[in-house]
């Protein structure tokens, strides 16, 4: 198997350039998620700037102890993932297995705490266009920024359920010794992948829980 | 210029429209000049160096002949780049002029809603899908949408604007023939948009008066506009006689106002609007947030009327209006 | 090994026979033909709703169709031909084809990325097929809110989901291209010796790749409000409509270049081998195809000088909208130039590129007339806008992508086409061509608008006009489903360079085999190294 995937695929000359292939290729493609991203972030700062109180409002009642324990949670995951590609790196099998198990369940955390955190808001009547009742002034830009908010953490959501599964078949791939010390692009490009998605974390965090919240 | 079936061209019929007309035909003529070029050097190519014929075909590949080339290439870059921001500089010109509005301009209000333009000048006079104008004043369109975003355009006059929900745009023009002109609505918005069409209709100044007195509503804009103020309340709080502290709006209209946040803004028709729907979106410096909102309560028209009012208000007192 | 010594047969197109083998197959030039089979098909739905608003708009009232039915119709047209025919059409037919041959590599970077970028194009356009025949959309390909989000009554979920899914085929395509050009041409291949088709596909690349994902997720927004009935493009809620309009065009500004940047470099591509000329000024074309990109993110406010956007925004937006241009005339001049002293034909490959640089060039022109703001007011949203955008697509672009299919099909197919038949629809499709859009110049300064199925009579015989023009243009499309099908059985046989032409593609055989090289060549000449001397035909 190991030797398998190794190969160099037909179309490269080398296994030097099919790595560097591979490289490019996911930053290229992370380029295209922070443009992705990139537009939400500018709905909602242009949104933002327009009701700055109302959203100060809505950032107060967002839930910063489950958000900022998840991020504790989502760091420590992309810390769990560099050490697997380190632990790759040295051909280190068992431990590059265990460190990727660690980000999954990590990463698992982080989407069952967004499960409370999430069920929280529907007691809490902070759902939109489902049960939002908010009973302060400018209720409607109040209910606007929920929107953003459910839009924002369910798209980050979405994207952390998709590197959950491309680590978990990584994971399974080294356990069934797919990957060597000369070989283990897929972790390193699965790696950057995950640490994407824990840098728009970084970003989503304080513009939705911190700024102007006290 | 406008054979009966085949038109070639619109009838030029306000202030800017022979501006408009001008800046085409230089374009025309540059664009034509250049089209022309790049053909002729085509087919004479063409013709000149066609597989088979004896012209000559020598080049020497020289470090002068390099040099030659990209001479020509800048100077075949330069040139279109300098007409180009001539054009812009003057085309820009234009549109400001287009977009600054007269002060002496006389103000008309629009609501377009799918599928008809509802227009209502001050007098109170009522229009759908017609708007009759005097020759030779200009015009300020002040226009919203109730529903999706439509485009008020007259052909004639080489005026367009798009019209949105939830805030004002204007358009301005002094018609200089009088006549009928083509008002379409030029923004997509459903399944009548082709039917959102009317007409202009410019009149002598006199013959405009009579029209005004014939369609003259019971009441002028302003006063509609005062009686809503009554019957929704407002002058419980923005009246002379009220308890509440509230601002008072004489004098308003136009005129910068201090926010809480401390920035400024003036009190323009958006203002007013945002004020009656989003109240605290633009709380004055000094006051409480306690307006309520009448999102939902009052229709587009008549916040128009209310308006109008508030700019009634200039510097009288409302006993006196009364 | 030279290619004359392989045998008839010992290329991709007979490498395996079946369905089975085709749908799973990793070739790019064998996806090539997919792509090319599946854009034909949508090419052929777009172009049926044209003839009905061609036909329709004969008289003044809509006659034809139900107005109900006019404004899906337009709808159709627009979302099929811009995303599921213009945008993918060069690109994932020609450029996936011939991008690795041309830089001397045996395929794209990832070729199962490539498979799974044509199942999800396939995707799309079933997503927006089901759209039409469930009952259409009527909110324009542009979508403007609150009208899309609050206000149609249509299948707009459908239609956005097959051109979200589409985008990531784009995407996918774009990526694939890049990293291709970046990591994979032959020794020798420097980025100045490439053709300058794959500056284009490459420049093209990288609008797919960074816009793309700005008009998925401004689908995604609209797609989420409409379902909800919340949204920040809500101006009931304080939202802002032209939030929504910023969003769009930032994405399909950049998508015009994404359609025209490959019919220049097919345009290169063929000008200078019936010239027998290197194209004028490279190194020129190359830098203004990258201008091109680049600037072409920065003019988007163009489409919203009326919008309600500030005239400032509006004055910055005119302003780098009239240097966009530069690079495209200087490139127009180049072209031009190129056939300076050449040894020039004209065989219908070379027909349809002339073609294409004069449409482009009346085209381009008449943008000029667009970003000029005073001038724009009166222009925008009418007829005017319509034949520009006409000229550069159709009598642009698509010109270009037939010139490259007759150009390329010997090498794809091994078959040389009918060369009278493709002449004389080149020919037809030019003269149909300006009589369909010419007179709508006139309709739209006379201010007929848009998206109008009934119009003031005065306009018709102009209408007429244009209608006319299109029935020829419809005949003139027709024809080479049935010359180039023709041609599959009983066309000649190609020699591996029928046209003795430059550029790698042309030393392999044709069709290709499926590694395209034997050996990797090693390229030791610039691109275009004729030398004004022999002919397409020796």
């Amino acid at each position: 198997m190991a030797s398998a995937l190794a190969a160099v695929a037909p179309q490269f000359d080398d296994a030097e350039q099919q790595r560097s292939a591979s490289n490019l290729g996911i930053w290229i493609f992370l380029a295209t998620e922070v443009l992705f991203f990139g537009v939400l972030f500018a709905a909602y700062a242009i949104t933002r700037v327009r009701f700055p109180e109302a959203f100060a409002a809505g950032s107060r009642l967002t839930n910063i102890t489950l958000a900022g324990i998840n991020t504790a949670v989502l760091l420590t995951s992309s810390l769990t993932m560099a050490l697997g590609v380190h632990a790759a790196k040295q051909g280190a099998r068992r431990a590059l297995v265990g460190w990727l198990c660690l980000t999954v369940v990590l990463g698992v955390g982080f989407l069952a705490i967004k499960a409370v955190e999430y069920r929280l808001d529907y007691l809490e009547h902070l759902v939109p266009s489902v049960n939002f009742a908010y009973p302060g002034p400018q209720t409607e830009q109040v209910e606007l920024f929920f929107y953003l908010y459910f839009f924002v953490t369910a798209v980050h959501g979405v994207h952390v359920l998709i590197g959950i599964c491309c680590i978990a078949v990584i994971a399974a791939m080294a356990s069934r010794h797919a990957f060597s010390a000369s070989y283990f692009t897929p972790v390193d490009v699965t790696g950057l992948y995950w640490h994407l998605v824990d840098i728009i974390w970084l970003f989503v965090f304080p513009l939705l829980y911190l700024v102007s919240r006290s | 210029m406008n054979m009966e079936h085949l038109p070639l061209f619109p009838e030029a019929a306000s202030s800017i429209a022979n501006q408009v007309d001008t800046l085409y035909f230089v374009w025309l003529g540059l664009s034509g000049a250049v089209a022309l070029a790049v053909a002729v050097m085509v087919v004479w190519f063409a013709v000149k160096y066609r597989a088979g014929s004896t012209a000559d075909r020598t080049l020497v590949e020289d470090a002068e002949h390099h040099r030659r080339l990209r001479w020509i290439e800048i100077t075949w870059s330069a040139i279109p780049l300098v007409l180009f921001l001539g054009m812009f500089v003057w085309s820009t010109e234009v549109f400001y002029q287009g977009a600054t509005v007269p002060r002496n301009a006389l103000p008309v209000y629009l609501v377009g809603k799918q599928w008809m333009w509802h227009v209502e000048h001050p007098g109170g006079e009522r229009e759908i899908d017609e708007l009759h104008v005097p020759l030779g004043r200009p015009i300020e369109l002040v226009m919203t949408s109730q529903d999706v975003i439509h485009s008020f355009s007259i052909p004639g006059f080489r005026v367009k604007q798009d019209v949105l929900p939830g805030r004002y745009t204007r358009l301005w023009f002094t018609p200089t023939r009088p006549g009928d002109y083509h008002l379409f609505c030029t923004q997509y918005c459903g399944a009548d948009h082709s039917r959102m069409i009317g007409r202009v209709v410019v009149m002598e100044p006199t013959a405009f008066e009579h029209w005004l007195s014939a369609h003259a509503g019971a009441q002028t804009m302003a006063a509609r506009g005062a009686a809503r103020f009554r019957q929704y309340g407002c002058s419980g709080c923005h009246g002379a006689n009220a308890t509440v502290r509230a601002p008072r709006l004489e004098g308003l209209f136009g005129k910068p106002v201090q926010l809480q946040d401390g920035q400024s803004v003036i009190a323009d028709e958006r203002f007013i609007r945002d004020a009656v729907l989003l109240p605290n979106r633009n709380v004055p410096a000094g006051y409480e947030p306690t307006m309520p909102s009448y999102r939902g309560q009052i229709g587009e028209e008549e916040l128009l009327e209310i308006i109008e009012y508030v700019k009634s208000l200039d510097n009288v007192t409302q006993e006196v209006v009364r | 090994m030279s290619s004359a010594m392989l045998a008839e047969h010992d290329n991709y197109l007979y490498k395996e026979f079946g369905w089975w083998a085709w749908l799973t197959t990793l070739d790019h030039k064998r996806i090539g033909v997919l792509y090319t089979i599946t854009i034909t098909a949508l090419f052929f739905i777009g172009g049926s709703a044209a003839a009905l608003i061609r036909l329709d708009l004969i008289t003044p009232h809509s006659e034809l169709v139900s107005i109900e039915t006019y404004n899906k119709l337009f709808t159709m047209h627009g979302v099929i031909m811009v995303w599921f025919f213009l945008i993918p059409s060069i690109p994932a037919t020609l450029g996936n084809f011939l991008v690795p041959i041309m830089i001397g590599a045996r395929d794209l970077a990832f070729p199962r990325l490539n498979l799974a970028s044509w199942y999800l194009f396939v995707a799309g356009g079933l997503c927006a097929i089901y759209a039409l025949v469930a009952g259409g959309v009527d909110t324009g390909w542009t979508f403007y809110t609150p009208f899309s989000t609050m206000f149609s009554n249509t299948h707009v979920f459908a239609v956005v989901a097959g051109v979200f899914v589409a985008g990531f085929s784009s995407i996918l395509t774009g990526l694939n291209f890049i990293v291709t050009i970046h990591q994979m041409r032959a020794p020798g291949m420097t980025w100045f010796r490439l053709p300058l088709f794959i500056w284009s596909m490459y420049a093209t690349s990288l609008i797919l790749v960074l816009a793309t994902p700005v008009l998925a997720m401004t689908l995604l927004l609209i797609a989420i409000e409409r379902t909800f009935e919340i949204g920040v493009f809500n101006p009931a809620l304080g939202g802002d409509p032209l939030l929504f309009q910023h969003l769009f065009w930032f994405y399909s500004h950049p998508a015009v270049y994404i359609m025209v940047v490959p019919a220049m470099g097919v345009a290169s591509e063929i000008i200078s081998c019936f010239c027998r000329n290197p194209v004028f000024g490279y190194r020129f074309m190359a830098y203004a195809i990258l201008a091109i990109a680049a600037f072409g993110f920065l003019v988007w406010g163009h489409h919203m000088f009326v919008s309600g956007q500030s005239a400032y925004a509006g004055t910055v937006f005119s302003l780098l909208t009239f240097l966009v241009s530069v690079p495209s005339a200087v490139k127009v001049f180049n072209w031009t130039a190129t056939l300076y002293k050449g040894r020039i034909s004209f065989e219908a490959p070379m027909l349809y590129a002339l073609g294409f640089v004069g449409l482009f060039t009346i085209g381009g022109l008449t943008g000029l007339f667009l970003a000029s703001m005073g001038l724009d007011v009166h222009l925008h949203d009418t007829y005017f806008v319509v034949a520009h955008f006409h000229y550069i697509m159709v009598g642009g672009a698509v010109m270009a992508f037939f010139g490259g299919m007759h150009f390329w099909w010997p090498k794809i197919t091994g078959r040389m086409y009918p060369e009278a038949w493709a002449r004389f629809t080149a020919l037809l499709m030019f003269v149909g061509f300006n009589l369909t859009f010419f007179p709508q110049f006139i309709l739209g300064y006379l201010g007929m608008p848009r998206r109008y199925p009934e119009y003031p009579p005065e306009f018709q015989v102009w209408n007429v006009l244009s209608s006319a023009g299109a029935s020829i243009l419809a005949f003139g499309y027709a024809l080479p489903l049935f010359y180039l099908a023709w041609s599959l059985r009983h066309g000649a046989q190609s020699p591996a360079n029928p046209w003795r032409a430059k550029g790698l593609e042309w030393q392999v055989s044709s069709p290709p085999p499926s590694e395209n090289f034997l050996t990797t060549p090693i390229v030791t000449e610039d691109a275009y190294a004729y030398s004004g001397t022999g002919s397409p035909h020796g």
